[in-house]
């Protein structure tokens, strides 16, 4: 699924973000902020609405343009933007549980498996539009995201965004991922607190018990102690904290000790992930390094799922699919790989459980497990036994 | 450590550019596992088996860091290298949990309901096989000041044990004192247990237990031959009145409102595995292989059901071994000691187990009141008082306020001698993460609340299960598993 075209034909005066409506029908006065998306424009009013696309190609005379053939999901409730260069990208989408708002893509990180590599680019506009967004999201929306480059460093920006998700969308679930780093200051911790966003989870990703291994993964000396410190801080002002934990060959032989040191130290918090590698950005040009096999590290996983269990901590498996898990981890495994990305093999056709699998990566054609098979109908019967009440 | 023989492309830099020469020792204890390992414990009990050549190039600065247990020791913060202040930040944030039980106070407040009771048990300390009320019962008004005096106490948990004698010979009185803590107690978490022998259990008992959520904890010694001679009573009945007490519970209220407690006496030690088995059989899910206090009668009659800690160590282990095997062959079950001990072992937290606290937990953690008044600083306190030695009698409810009991007995002093971590032979002992100390055993046995180490069975007993325990958890195995699972 792509989420950017270009409509050669369509150039805005200036950027303008409109949301997506399937009715002929909306008030004159309702039409400003949105695009209208039919299949064709048929002599119907189409005064008020600033763009329309259409599915078919539209008639001569008419101020519509064609929605771009692979932009064709877009629905009722969805959001766009469109450039002056005619680029569309689309923001939001009403029916998946996977919209994250990018912030900015500057890091004080350079994580060796980063899948999106930050740039030192001037990327102020990025929040200044999703302050337009929040408002036309749909409330009912479940979950959303807030993710960068590290999203911290556009502190004062990051706080009226939150403010904003707890304003417009008070039943939405936020999640923000960030390296923490900035909460080693407690302050930063405590303006976070200070929103009381009824829903908010910091995702902080912690790739070792020990602070050089994390430091090189991250490649930034001292990060260890930071994130540390961060974690500390957002536990003292009552912040909800994910800890994410990607599995390489940097990191999987201290998975376990990993887990053990979770369990010692953070064990407030709520929940904690293992993560397969998205193949893209940095670990696609670190890939000879990074790579091993999911297969091969299935005793250090299974081990450090069973250290936090047996503390009654939440754990979960991102980005691996069920055949290279042991049953005994299924229960922990989550259709995790947002829907954009979300690709099944040929092997994926005849398998049984694909339903319930967390499929892979699109990049993950890059390189694949040797391990990768259809499951049959006995593993269907173990995931229906699994899965059938939830 | 090592990772990835792979070169990263450029710019990307290699692990050695982010580690740091030379390291740091953080404090921690070492004490003798083997003839061959050490345990070293850091200050938040956290602990680690060395071998004794490693041990030395460890402190003397000597330890590689291509040697495998240089991470594990720095993860676990026996030492750091470079930039200590996520240790040091760690460190105090899991000392605050592990003493996070202080700042609560006295929680557990026992009322001796009655000191008269139907059994004359061969180790019991202060029953009396007596009909007169109005010696041995407690009054209502006795109970009024307990309560008012327990309520005064800063701890948002509160835990209700009656005692006796057999408390239930007072039922009454345990009525009105759960109305009025009840009444009284509001905001705060309080719940109630009944220690008996559930001979006198009525359905009107177990009626009201239900509605106010009081729970029973009973006495088992064993299958009915050990139980019946350890607790004798007139019809030589007390394990059949105490099966079908635990069965009538469990059928009118659930499973989980009854527990049972067992002692350890001679006739016991040989076996073991028929205690065990007696407890899986009444479909227990754990047992407390619980040496006999030295007080009381147990003192008195130490010829006939006394014995010593090897005796009794050997029981233990043997136990244990039994457990294991049970688990092992698919029947959870888990010995509770061994689980508190694990508990402090393995995880960040304390537990509210007052035997094994440092400092002490007499009257800090647990305060008795008699059916007298009389304010004890434990159960074994009171125990002692009725040999006459009244040291641990800190007040009485008529007489004196929280502020005399607390401050003008002498509590405060033996709370302030009884820290582990000043204490003769404790403060250098890496076990004393894990243990606790018994000044009313020292005082009674040794002459002192500080009391001697060396000569010891408190010491003696809790070094050996302690070493025992992390023996069994270094093997790794499936037993190994096991004592883990019992950790959480």
């Amino acid at each position: 699924m792509r989420l950017h075209s270009t409509v050669p034909n369509l150039r805005p005066s200036r950027r303008t973000i409109l949301r997506v409506t399937e009715s002929f029908d909306r008030p004159q006065e309702f039409r400003h902020n949105l695009v209208l998306v039919c299949d064709s424009v048929d002599k119907r009013d189409t005064a008020g609405f600033p763009i329309i696309l259409t599915r078919n190609a539209p008639a001569e005379n008419c101020d519509a343009a064609k929605l771009p053939a692979e932009l064709d999901y877009v629905k009722d409730g969805d959001i766009l933007r469109f450039d002056p260069s005619g680029q569309i990208s689309v923001l939001y989408r009403k029916n998946s549980s996977f919209n994250a708002m990018l912030v900015t893509e500057r890091c004080n990180s350079k994580c060796l498996m980063c899948s999106q590599p930050p740039r030192d680019i001037d990327d102020d506009y990025l929040i200044e539009d999703w302050l337009k967004v929040i408002p036309l999201m749909s409330p009912s929306t479940r979950e959303l995201g807030i993710t960068g480059g590290e999203p911290t460093l556009r502190f004062a920006d990051l706080l009226s965004l939150i403010q904003a998700t707890k304003d417009h969308l008070p039943k939405t679930a936020l999640h923000m991922l960030s390296n923490g780093r900035s909460f080693s200051y407690l302050k930063y911790a405590e303006r976070i607190a200070a929103i009381q966003h009824p829903d908010f989870m910091i995702g902080i990703p912690l790739y070792a018990d020990v602070d050089d291994l994390h430091d090189f993964v991250v490649q930034a000396r001292g990060a260890f102690s930071q994130t540390i410190l961060g974690i500390l801080n957002l536990a003292r002002v009552g912040q909800r904290i994910e800890i994410r934990f990607v599995i390489h060959r940097h990191t999987f032989e201290r998975m376990a000790h990993f887990a053990k040191f979770i369990r010692r130290n953070l064990p407030f918090v709520h929940h904690v992930t293992f993560m397969g590698l998205e193949i893209m950005g940095y670990a696609k040009s670190n890939l000879e390094s990074l790579w091993i096999d999911p297969s091969a590290y299935e005793d250090q996983l299974r081990e450090a799922v069973a250290e936090l269990v047996s503390a009654r901590m939440n754990v979960s498996i991102y980005n691996l699919p069920l055949c290279l898990l042991p049953k005994s981890l299924w229960r922990f495994a989550r259709k995790s790989i947002s829907d954009w990305k979300n690709i099944y093999f040929e092997e994926c056709d005849s398998c049984a459980v694909r339903d319930f699998c967390a499929g892979f990566f699109a990049s993950a054609r890059i390189r694949r497990s040797t391990h990768i098979r259809p499951l049959g109908t006995s593993e269907r019967e173990y995931a229906n036994a699994l899965w059938s009440n939830s | 450590m090592q990772t990835s023989s792979v070169p990263l492309r450029k710019p990307f830099k290699p692990l050695s550019a982010y580690q740091h020469a030379g390291y740091q020792l953080l404090p921690f204890k070492v004490t003798g596992l083997d003839s061959a390992n050490y345990v070293l414990v850091n200050l938040v009990g956290e602990h680690l088996v060395l071998e004794q050549g490693r041990l030395e190039s460890l402190v003397s600065h000597r330890l590689p860091k291509t040697d495998p247990i240089y991470a594990d020791l720095k993860a676990r913060h026996f030492l750091f290298d470079g930039d200590s202040s996520a240790a040091v930040e760690l460190l105090s944030a899991k000392y605050r949990t592990k003493q996070a039980y202080l700042k609560e106070f006295t929680s557990l407040h026992i009322f001796v309901v009655s000191l008269r009771c139907d059994h004359s048990c061969h180790y019991c300390q202060v029953s009396r096989v007596s009909e007169d009320r109005d010696s041995f019962d407690m009054s209502a008004e006795t109970a009024r000041k307990a309560i008012s005096l327990m309520l005064q106490s800063p701890s948002h948990y509160l835990k209700v044990e009656f005692q006796g004698g057999e408390a239930l010979l007072n039922f009454d009185l345990i009525k009105y004192i759960v109305r009025e803590v009840e009444a009284k107690a509001t905001g705060r978490n309080v719940e109630f247990v009944i220690a008996t022998n559930l001979s006198f259990l009525t359905d009107d008992i177990v009626q009201f237990a239900g509605e106010h959520k009081i729970r029973f904890s009973c006495s088992l010694d064993g299958p009915s031959d050990i139980h019946n001679h350890n607790r004798p009573r007139p019809e030589n009945d007390s394990y059949g009145r105490t099966v079908a007490g635990i069965d009538r519970i469990r059928k009118a209220l659930g499973h989980d409102f009854v527990s049972a407690l067992m002692t350890t006496t001679a006739q016991s030690l040989e076996q073991p595995e028929r205690i065990i088995d007696e407890y899986v059989k009444q479909n227990f899910r754990s047992i407390f292989l619980r040496w006999i206090s030295p007080f009381g009668f147990a003192v008195k009659s130490k010829a006939r059901i006394g014995y010593d800690t090897d005796r009794f160590l050997s029981f233990y282990k043997r136990g244990l071994e039994h457990v294991l095997r049970l688990n092992l062959e698919g029947t959870p079950f888990r010995e509770e000691y061994a689980g508190i001990l694990l508990r402090k072992i393995l995880t960040p937290y304390s537990t509210g187990y007052v035997d094994l606290q440092s400092p002490s937990g007499l009257g800090i953690s647990v305060l008795v009141y008699n059916y007298n008044g009389d304010v004890y600083a434990s159960d074994e306190s009171r125990m002692l008082a009725e040999m006459g030695d009244f040291t641990f009698r800190l007040g009485n409810v008529h007489q004196h306020s929280y502020r005399e009991i607390f401050l003008e007995s002498p509590l405060m002093e033996t709370v302030f001698d009884t820290v582990l971590e000043g204490m003769p032979g404790c403060s250098e002992c890496a076990f004393s993460h894990y243990c606790g100390t018994d000044p009313v055993y020292n005082h009674a046995t040794q002459g002192s609340v500080i009391g001697h180490r060396p000569t010891s069975s408190f010491c003696r007993r809790n070094m050996e299960i302690i070493r025992h325990l992390i023996s069994i958890l270094e093997r790794d195995d499936d037993k190994s598993r096991v004592l883990r699972s019992w950790a959480s």
